[in-house]
């Protein structure tokens, strides 16, 4: 019933492209024909589907989701056993837990979801990283349906497909078809970006968005923390920091205990969180509370009583910098720290005398980029020796900076043209890229959007296969000037989907009628489970957002 | 009171920008005093305030007021704005607030009303030490001067206001047919155009995608035309409920029934309405506008909008006319036939104007007056003088030209065309809706009093439940301070943007889900998701 109204929703609106903006309607008739996918509503779409005509139903009585006899993992796996009540939970949002009465099932009903994980170290209780493994099995069968997985990951990807093959059939009913699915994700790091510099975002706010970057099987939580405008990561080592930097130093902040739950969210739902602390530009707030850490800017031969980039030339900066990255390497799980290094204005470099100075001796001439690098150098060494790899925006490998070999490279500038070279370069070079340039999700603009997202492809560019498989995948980014928590989920959702599903399925996965199809289904699913996600088009949800 | 009023007179004269200088001063001194939204046409503000007490502040209508105690718009205003004043009195955890005020001479200040001379709205509003008497012709202008008084923190500055609206028409329209609008989306709209002072909420119900109006003659339409015949419809109660939703707050419902074009969904549930188009000799199973050649069409609209003359009080109702696809009709045999007999050659347009001057003329004997969309002009029907025309379409030139010709004509005029806010764009696109110039075109005096006002318009293609309000607002209060308030005194988008950013922190503080302007913060964050 639930897509056969959709179904119709879906027809009535190519009926209706009359619309009031008669200008409009070159965006609005893409190409799009409107028919129901055979894929029912999954997103992002499995690498292996095969659905039958059979259908079961599951009856929110006697439905179980059990670990499978042969399975590695048990009670005491509680990531697990949460994803079970969790998603028990979607598939039956009305139903009231009575304890499980088993009552008899019809022949044709799934009565058993067993999950069976087959590798020794279930990782359970282990964070993920960028060489998890993801892939499952599914089959759906009466009265026992199967999810396979080598560890908890994958699991938890399985869960969400299952509970994505489960729809209303007539008279309410949950139906669900025979089907075999084998999948595994094209790439391995699929990220979003939030902003919490710009904008201050309540934690219920990123737990709500993580929620919804599980339901698309997203998997890294790159957190833009802070910025220029606000500092609000409360650091034991420096509380200075936020005390003077951030908006507010006790609404606007994010304490350690705040940073930890946010942390251990995310790791329930299979979700790295990679946190970004830009340097030596986008640091403004940092100046509040660490006294000398800027370069004071000068107008002619005084200072002007403004600050520009970290000061690269003290002791004491790297002094710091040392402190305060062996605490964020402790704070935060994850193999990998994000380290910016993106657009530094060398204006203000080049106004302070000391500076020229500096730069006399080192006999850079007055090329600043060495200065820039001779910064990200010894950052770079001071991260290192804390056992983190690192992420970096594309200009710090535009400017020649020495780095690890494993050093990821995030592009993010210019048109599609020149994004293309760039990942042709970096992967040239050797080092792994990830792309975020065609998914500035912040930037919106009339119409649908995000058929242009769903197009760009990371693998489209001039390289080797060798190249093609440095590319680790790709990141939404959601920038924080115009974005806060009144508008951050319905401008991210289903937006980010589309990205979701190029770097989880097949590359050939490109029609863009199935894809609407799925979709429009994909986000009315996720306004029932809560998100205020934004419609594609004209038409309706059976469950409309109640949260106004 | 009366003292105090002469007192504060000497401000009055003081320039925008020298008040602009006094908001800012006080934006640095704690607490924080915020700029009214939209700007009053006279306002004065002193540094001198005065703490106020919630357990002492009290509303009453002065002696002389001709609304007394009873009067449900102002009881229920008093009711509503009480709490907005004192945000967190209800609140325990801040109870050492009071504590606080408490240690400071003590001065009772209470609000008074007087009412007099119905339908006029002219606001005065003057605090001032021990009282604030807030005077206004009827009621309407009093909820807008409750409004106004900019008490924060229960602190509220000496201040003598003179308001009055520049344009009468400021409208919102919301379009519950593309997407449902769930009840509590249309009255938290309603809310929030009440603190910017819109006036009209014009409900654009039905169109092409869906019926939701449920309608008591024929009940068909919506459990046909309908997403849902249950679940995304608008009961009688439903409507009733918007409708004094909003009286309470000042705010007339316009309901528009769009037709002829742009009727697909009454189709389904009345058979016979809709032209059926042809491919060469015979029914291709599709159907265009409503069918112009039947007189049942026209019986049909007579007993529908004699329903909605009912349900809706206000005196105008808005019937469309709006991209009539001739394409259909023209494949159509009846409807050549009826064509030729009617003498119109080929000319279709002239067929469309048959229709609308039905519709209208049927309307005038409702005892309604039509609004209709600027097209109707443009195909020169025969509209009664008395006809408001809606422009929606065009460049800026092209608008400047219709607003000439459509005045020129002698019709009243409402304008749409710039205030497109379902459009969005990257950016700070809200100074482009600030800088519209409703009068800017040429025209006599006489001709510019017939723009009657501006209406902002949310269709909702891409629009519904999850993401109206932070669209709508703030950008919405842009066009509402450009409405109300005097063009002279809010030329400039650089005054404008701190008191929008602080109104959209107030608006925020309100409950309603308002979209920050640019990078920042407000004092208490959007607690949902």
């Amino acid at each position: 019933m639930y897509t056969a109204r959709l179904f119709a929703a879906l027809l009535l609106a190519v009926v209706c492209l009359a619309t009031q903006e008669e200008y409009d309607n070159d965006i609005l008739e893409e190409g799009i024909t409107l028919t129901d996918s055979q894929y029912g509503s999954l997103w992002p779409l499995p690498q292996k589907v095969q659905m039958s005509t059979v259908v079961f139903k599951l009856s929110g009585a006697s439905f179980q989701i059990v670990d499978a006899k042969e399975s590695s993992s048990g009670a005491s796996c509680s990531l697990l056993q949460n994803a079970y009540r969790r998603y028990f939970e979607y598939i039956f949002p009305s139903a009231r837990k009575q304890g499980h009465v088993k009552k008899k099932t019809p022949a044709s009903a799934v009565s058993e979801l067993q999950v069976w994980i087959t590798s020794a170290d279930t990782e359970c209780d282990g964070f993920p990283n960028v060489t998890s493994d993801e892939s499952y099995q599914l089959s759906v069968d009466s009265p026992v349906s199967v999810l396979k997985a080598s560890t908890v990951w994958g699991a938890l990807r399985g869960l969400e497909t299952f509970s994505q093959l489960v729809y209303e059939g007539e008279y309410g009913a949950k139906s669900i078809n025979r089907t075999e699915i084998s999948d595994f994700p094209r790439f391995a790091h699929r990220g979003v970006l939030l902003d919490t510099s710009r904008h201050f975002l309540p934690i219920k706010v990123i737990l709500a968005n993580l929620e919804a970057m599980a339901w698309n099987k997203f998997n890294v939580f790159h957190w833009h923390i802070v910025d220029d405008p606000s500092f609000p990561y409360l650091s034991r080592t420096f509380p200075q920091l936020s005390q003077q930097g951030a908006f507010h130093p006790y609404t606007h902040v994010y304490t350690p205990s705040d940073v930890k739950m946010i942390i251990e969210f995310a790791r329930l739902r299979g979700i790295r969180v990679v946190p970004e602390f830009d340097t030596p530009g986008h640091t403004q707030s940092w100046g509040k509370g660490q006294k000398d850490l800027l370069t004071p800017c000068y107008s002619g031969a005084s200072p002007s009583g403004s600050f520009g980039p970290v000061n690269p030339i003290l002791n004491t900066t790297y002094e710091f910098m040392s402190m305060f990255f062996k605490e964020v390497s402790t704070v935060f799980p994850d193999a990998y720290i994000h380290l910016g290094g993106d657009e530094v204005d060398f204006n203000c470099w080049k106004s302070n005398p000391d500076i020229q100075k500096f730069m006399e001796q080192q006999g850079f001439g007055t090329d600043y980029s060495k200065l820039e690098s001779l910064y990200i150098q010894r950052i770079l060494d001071i991260v290192s020796s804390t056992n983190k790899h690192y992420l970096i925006w594309q200009e710090v490998f535009d400017n020649g900076v020495k780095m690890k070999a494993d050093t990821v490279i995030h592009v993010w500038k210019g048109n599609q043209q020149q994004y293309q070279d760039e990942m042709s370069r970096v992967t040239a070079s050797g080092y792994q890229v990830l792309l975020s340039t065609p998914w500035y999700l912040n930037r919106i603009s009339y119409g649908q959007d995000w058929q242009a997202t769903y197009k760009a492809d990371p693998q489209d560019f001039n390289g080797t296969d060798a190249q093609k498989k440095l590319v680790v995948g790709g990141e939404a980014c959601l920038w924080g000037e115009y974005v806060d928590a009144t508008n951050l989920t319905p401008r991210l959702w289903p937006r980010a989907s589309a990205v979701a599903e190029r770097l989880w399925s097949d590359k050939d996965v490109r029609d863009l009628n199935d894809a609407y199809s799925r979709l429009a289904q994909h986000r009315c699913r996720m306004v029932q489970r809560g998100i205020p996600a934004e419609p594609l088009f004209s038409g309706y949800c059976a469950y409309e957002y109640k949260g106004v | 009171h009366i003292n105090s009023i002469v007192f504060l007179l000497l401000f009055i004269m003081l320039s925008y920008y020298l008040c602009s200088f006094i908001v800012l001063i006080m934006f640095f001194s704690l607490p924080a005093v915020n700029a009214v939204w939209p700007m009053p046409q006279l306002i004065s503000s002193s540094t001198d305030r005065y703490p106020l007490s919630p357990r002492q502040f009290i509303f009453q209508y002065a002696s002389g007021s001709s609304a007394k105690s009873g009067c449900s718009v102002i009881d229920s205003a008093f009711k509503r704005y009480f709490p907005l004043i004192f945000v967190d009195y209800l609140k325990k955890t801040e109870k050492h607030m009071y504590r606080t005020f408490s240690m400071q001479p003590m001065l009772n200040v209470y609000a008074s009303i007087h009412l007099s001379f119905p339908f006029s709205v002219v606001d005065k509003l003057s605090v001032s030490s021990g009282q604030a008497s807030l005077r206004a012709k009827t009621v309407w202008g009093a909820l807008r001067g409750n409004k106004t008084i900019h008490i924060r923190h229960y602190f509220v500055n000496k201040t003598e206001i003179d308001d009055f609206p520049r344009f009468k028409f400021r409208g919102l329209l919301l379009d519950t047919s593309r997407h449902y609008l769930p009840l509590p989306a249309i009255l938290k709209t309603l809310d929030a155009m009440s603190y910017n002072k819109f006036n009209v909420f014009h409900w654009h119900i039905v169109d092409d995608p869906s019926f939701p109006y449920q309608s008591s003659t024929f009940p068909g339409l919506s459990s046909k035309g309908a997403f849902h015949p249950s679940t995304h419809v608008y009961s009688q109660t439903d409507v009733s409920r918007v409708i004094s939703h909003a009286r309470l707050r000042g705010i007339r419902v316009l309901p528009e029934f769009d037709s002829p074009g742009h009727t697909q969904s009454w189709g389904k549930g009345q058979p016979g309405l809709l032209t059926s188009c042809y491919k060469g000799s015979v029914p291709s199973g599709t159907f265009g506008p409503v069918n112009p050649a039947m007189s049942s069409s026209y019986q049909f609209i007579s007993r529908l909008f004699k329903e909605v003359a009912s349900v809706f009080p206000d005196p105008y109702i808005h019937l469309g006319g709006d991209e009539v696809d001739f394409t259909c009709w023209k494949s159509n045999p009846e409807v050549r036939g009826f064509m030729q007999k009617m003498g119109f050659g080929t000319d279709y347009t002239k067929l469309e104007s048959y229709y609308m001057e039905n519709i209208i003329n049927l309307t005038k004997t409702l005892n309604k007056t039509s609004i209709v969309w600027q097209d109707v002009f443009d195909n020169h029907e025969k509209i009664p003088e008395e006809t408001v025309l809606h422009i929606w379409k065009g460049s800026p030139a092209q608008i400047q030209q219709e607003l000439s010709d459509i005045t020129l004509a002698g019709y009243r005029v409402i304008l749409s065309a710039p205030w497109y806010i379902n459009h969005i764009a990257y950016g700070q696109d809200w100074t482009t809706y600030y800088n519209v110039q409703p009068l800017n075109f040429t025209g006599s005096e006489q001709q510019k009093s017939l723009v009657i006002g501006g209406e902002v318009c949310m269709w909702g293609e891409y629009v519904d439940a999850t993401n109206l309000s932070p669209r709508l607002w703030p950008r919405a209060s842009a066009a509402a301070e450009r409405l109300w308030s005097d063009e002279k005194t809010t030329s400039s988008v650089t005054d404008a943007f701190p008191r929008l950013t602080d109104f959209r922190c107030r608006l925020l503080r309100r409950g309603i889900q308002a979209e920050p302007l640019f990078v920042g913060h407000c004092r208490h964050e959007y607690e949902g998701i």
